[in-house]
């Protein structure tokens, strides 16, 4: 009571919400980075105002094609585009699966030797880190333009893709049931079909319609490059500024990309 | 019932025969339906320069497998700038993304029949149209110039983000938010005591993965002129510089194995 | 008929878990390993079939060596070998049809095991083997779906469809009820009996195992520190193998008379009235 007095009132309690990093120097420092970084980046960008001020008029012109798209007078080109965009897509998500199947094999530390491990991951991760568009203009410098070139680059991007989630799955597996499976005397391939294919199959299916699905986006965009598809289409119009079509195209793409996500989400839940 | 006895004998089959028959034909149909798109396809297909393409291939590498090391020089603020357009693109991204998932996601929207359809259509229109297509556009409106590539890289991260936001917003235990709206709490409060937490390591989360996706897609927006170290490929396959292109290729290989290393750790770390 | 000499198994983490172990199994006797956690009973039993390569020691059987035989007559070997594990390792999205059938996998070739067609001899045995195991109405359920007995039926008929000479089982009564446990144990007891088929079990329920087996095997360490009938397995025996604790209740008294093997009528009624819940255990053999 006494020494209550003699001190006076204790200061009032603070709090305060306890940062996520802990160590002050490491925030301030990340804090700071963050700051120069932001300042740095935005300072090297240069902006030509007069230029965006002139190109308002065809930022109008392209919002009012969009108001109303003209869906008649390249009619035959979207149309031949989308045919071709369409069957691009499963075309290569087919290859792509079947391909991706041996790879992700290979890929699978639990399954495969380390030299086959290697090459297999090295083939993963080429696939993933180029964007479809560079390994489009490969594909389009060895088989000339038109869809082959954009078959193979979708092919080869699914693969990389789906691999690398297969791999995985299969790595995640449950290894008693491979052991018991192997105690009856069964071959490689039969313990593959046995005790690993049970395991991954449903999310393989998965995975492989997801990827239809991202296939048929892309393959909107390859033909920018020459490698087939509504691409073509949509640069063509873009280039003649053809806004209404353009839109056209667009909403058609906004569509079809619908109707591949529902129906491939519909049959993702029927299979499994 | 696989299983059918036949004058005492009891047979087994892996499927009854309707479920059997539903199989072949689902397989009959697929197979038909990708024999139909091939032959497409190959019709259009010159074949002649496929049969040429080994030698293309080979003349391809052999122009590759010799570097122009000195060219890397050059290419350092190009790719500057493709890391400053998925960087700023993300930013910008997220930012437009977190107010359109809470509108998007039927626990949070203000209303459900007129806003959450709106948000929803804007997230769909984001999410099907590549950030390519919405470079060209830009690049068309703007002018060419790392500004349309940032620009283009937000437009397509707010479909991206806003779906995976919205369905975390959707999935959030409803527990904590009752017992904030049970203390009297205002809307905004209750987002930011109830669910804000609840999603914050989502969006970092999905942030950073988007980042990632968003180096690589930064490396081509040049290709039709917004910016970054695609400029420079496209000169360099113009010209048939194929042993520039190796370097390019290689700082590409190299930038985007840092950034999904990067992009790996955080989401670790977030977990 | 198996016969291990010198096996030792050093895992490359440096573990010794076997440690020079000599066994002799005659043909049909069903023998229980028992042991503390950690002291080889899986490793050994996996190095019989070579689940584990063992890294010294030699494995016949029927005069036959089982330890250096390469993949293809190490995979025919293995068809002579049947093994049921403790979390019955069934592949959980296969039916229950599929998952006994899988134990014929090593007499058929890939194409046919493939597309599933089983010749008919097979299915029929596996219906036999379903009705004996008693879950012949599950034929088409999934393995998922079942509860651990059904699961652990299923994985004794898939090792006997593989018409083994012996029987590897690694505690398959681990994850099991006290009731379960005593009903699993007497079928695969009975089921050895009836086609005079060998078995070494792991168990750690030592009550359980001296109620059904003629032999038990105690390893601590592995080594090998108790072979004999369970009736001379008393306290200090226990110790030796366990180390020190209460063995009252556990091990049998030294003037206690070996009983015949309890028939499954003996065994069965007295667990009706035993409580379920694991408990009650202590009682089951004293009484
Ligand atoms: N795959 C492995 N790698 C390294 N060491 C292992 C491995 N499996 C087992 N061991 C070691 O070998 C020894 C014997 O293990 P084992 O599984 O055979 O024991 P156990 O008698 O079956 O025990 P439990 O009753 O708990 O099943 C232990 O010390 C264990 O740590
Ligand atoms: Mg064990």
């Amino acid at each position: 009571m006494t020494l209550l007095e003699v001190r006076g009132s204790p200061p009032p309690r603070q709090w305060r919400k306890q940062p996520f990093i802990v160590n002050p120097w490491v925030r301030w420092g990340l804090y700071l980075g963050a700051l120069v970084y932001l300042v740095l980046a935005i300072g090297s960008l240069e902006f030509n105002w007069a230029r965006i001020i002139a190109g308002m008029d065809r930022g109008a012109a392209f919002i009012a094609g969009f108001l109303k798209p003209d869906f008649t007078s390249r009619w035959q080109d979207i149309y031949e585009g989308f045919l071709e965009s369409l069957t691009m897509t499963v075309v290569a998500t087919v290859i792509g699966v079947l391909l991706s199947i041996p790879v992700a094999l290979g890929a699978a530390r639990n399954l495969a030797p380390l030299p086959v491990y290697l090459v297999c991951r090295g083939i993963i991760a080429v696939s993933r880190a180029f964007q479809e568009i560079i390994i489009a203009i490969v594909f389009v410098a060895m088989f000339g333009f038109g869809p082959l070139a954009g078959v193979a680059t979708l092919a080869f991007s699914s693969i990389g893709f789906l691999a690398k989630l297969l791999a995985e799955d299969i790595e995640d597996i449950d290894r008693q049931q491979v052991e018991a499976i192997q105690a009856t005397g069964a071959s490689w391939l039969q313990i593959l079909n046995y005790a690993i294919q049970p395991q991954v199959a449903a999310r393989f299916i998965g995975l492989s319609l997801y990827r239809l699905d991202i296939n048929f986006r892309e393959s909107a965009v390859i033909g920018i490059v020459g490698a087939g598809g509504i691409g073509a289409t949509l640069n063509t119009a873009i280039a003649r500024y053809e806004y209404d079509s353009a839109a056209a195209v667009l909403l058609c793409i906004i569509a079809v990309v619908l109707l591949v996500e529902y129906s491939s989400g519909f049959l993702r839940r029927r299979l499994l | 019932m696989p299983v059918t006895v036949t004058g005492g004998q009891r047979c087994w089959q892996r499927r009854d025969r309707a479920a059997q028959l539903r199989i072949w034909l689902v397989w009959l149909v697929g197979t038909a339906l990708f024999m139909a798109a091939w032959s497409f396809i190959s019709a259009q297909t010159i074949w002649m320069f496929v049969w040429d393409s080994p030698a293309q291939a080979y003349d391809l590498a052999s122009r590759m497998v010799n570097p122009r090391w000195d060219y890397f020089e050059r290419i350092l603020w190009p790719l500057w700038d493709t890391i400053n357009i998925a960087t700023l693109g993300t930013l910008l991204g997220v930012i437009i993304a977190i107010p359109i998932a809470f509108l998007a996601a039927h626990n949070t929207t203000p209303s459900r029949a007129l806003i959450r359809p709106l948000a929803l259509l804007i997230i769909v229109s984001s999410r099907s149209i590549n950030s390519l297509i919405w470079a060209l556009l830009l690049v068309l409106i703007m002018g060419p110039g790392i500004l349309a590539g940032i620009i283009a890289i937000a437009l397509r991260s707010i479909g991206f983000i806003g779906k995976l936001l919205y369905e975390a917003i959707e999935e959030v235990s409803n527990e904590p938010v009752e017992a904030i709206e049970a203390t009297g709490a205002s809307r905004m409060q209750v987002l930011s005591y109830g669910i804000w937490p609840q999603v914050l390591p989502t969006v970092a989360g999905i942030s950073v993965y988007r980042w990632d996706i968003n180096i690589r897609e930064a490396t081509v927006l040049g290709l039709v002129g917004a910016g970054g170290i695609g400029i420079q490929l496209q000169a360099s396959i113009n010209n048939l510089a194929w042993n520039q292109v190796t370097v390019i290729f290689l700082a590409i290989l190299a930038t985007v194995f840092v950034s999904e290393w990067i992009s790996a750790r955080v989401r670790h770390a977030l977990i | 008929m198996l016969t291990i000499e010198q096996l030792t198994k050093r895992y490359s983490t440096g573990d010794l878990a076997l440690d020079s172990v000599d066994l002799q199994v005659t043909k049909g006797q069903v023998i229980a390993l028992i042991g503390p956690s950690g002291a080889g009973k899986s490793t050994l039993i996996r190095c019989v079939n070579r689940l584990v390569e063992p890294t010294h020691g030699r494995i016949w059987l029927n005069n036959e060596q089982i330890t250096g035989l390469r993949s293809r007559s190490l995979r025919r070997m293995r068809c002579r070998i049947g093994m049921i594990f403790q979390e019955y390792a069934l592949v959980e999205r296969l039916t229950v049809m599929e998952n006994v059938l899988s134990g014929r996998l090593g007499y058929i070739g890939f194409w046919r095991s493939f597309f599933r067609r089983f010749p008919e001899t097979d299915i029929e045995r596996a219906f036999d083997l379903l009705e004996r195991v008693g879950i012949e109405d599950m034929v088409d359920k999934r393995a998922d779906a079942l509860s651990g007995g059904q699961r652990q039926r299923v994985g004794i008929a898939r090792a006997l469809i593989q018409n083994p000479e012996i029987l590897l089982i690694d505690e398959p009564t681990a994850s099991l009820d006290p009731k379960t446990s005593r009903q699993i144990m007497q079928l695969i007891v009975d089921l050895c009996r009836e086609s005079g088929l060998a078995a070494i079990i792991n168990i750690h329920d030592v009550q359980l195992a001296m109620m059904f087996v003629e032999r038990v095997i105690g390893l601590r360490q592995g080594r090998v520190v108790y072979d004999g009938s369970p009736a001379q397995l008393n306290a200090a025996r226990l110790t030796e193998i366990y180390g020190e604790a209460d063995w009252t209740g556990t091990a049998r008294e030294e003037q206690d008379e070996q009983r015949d093997l309890p028939t499954s009528a003996e065994v069965i009624v007295p667990l009706i009235e035993l409580p379920e819940t694991g408990v009650g255990r202590q009682r089951v053999v004293g009484s």
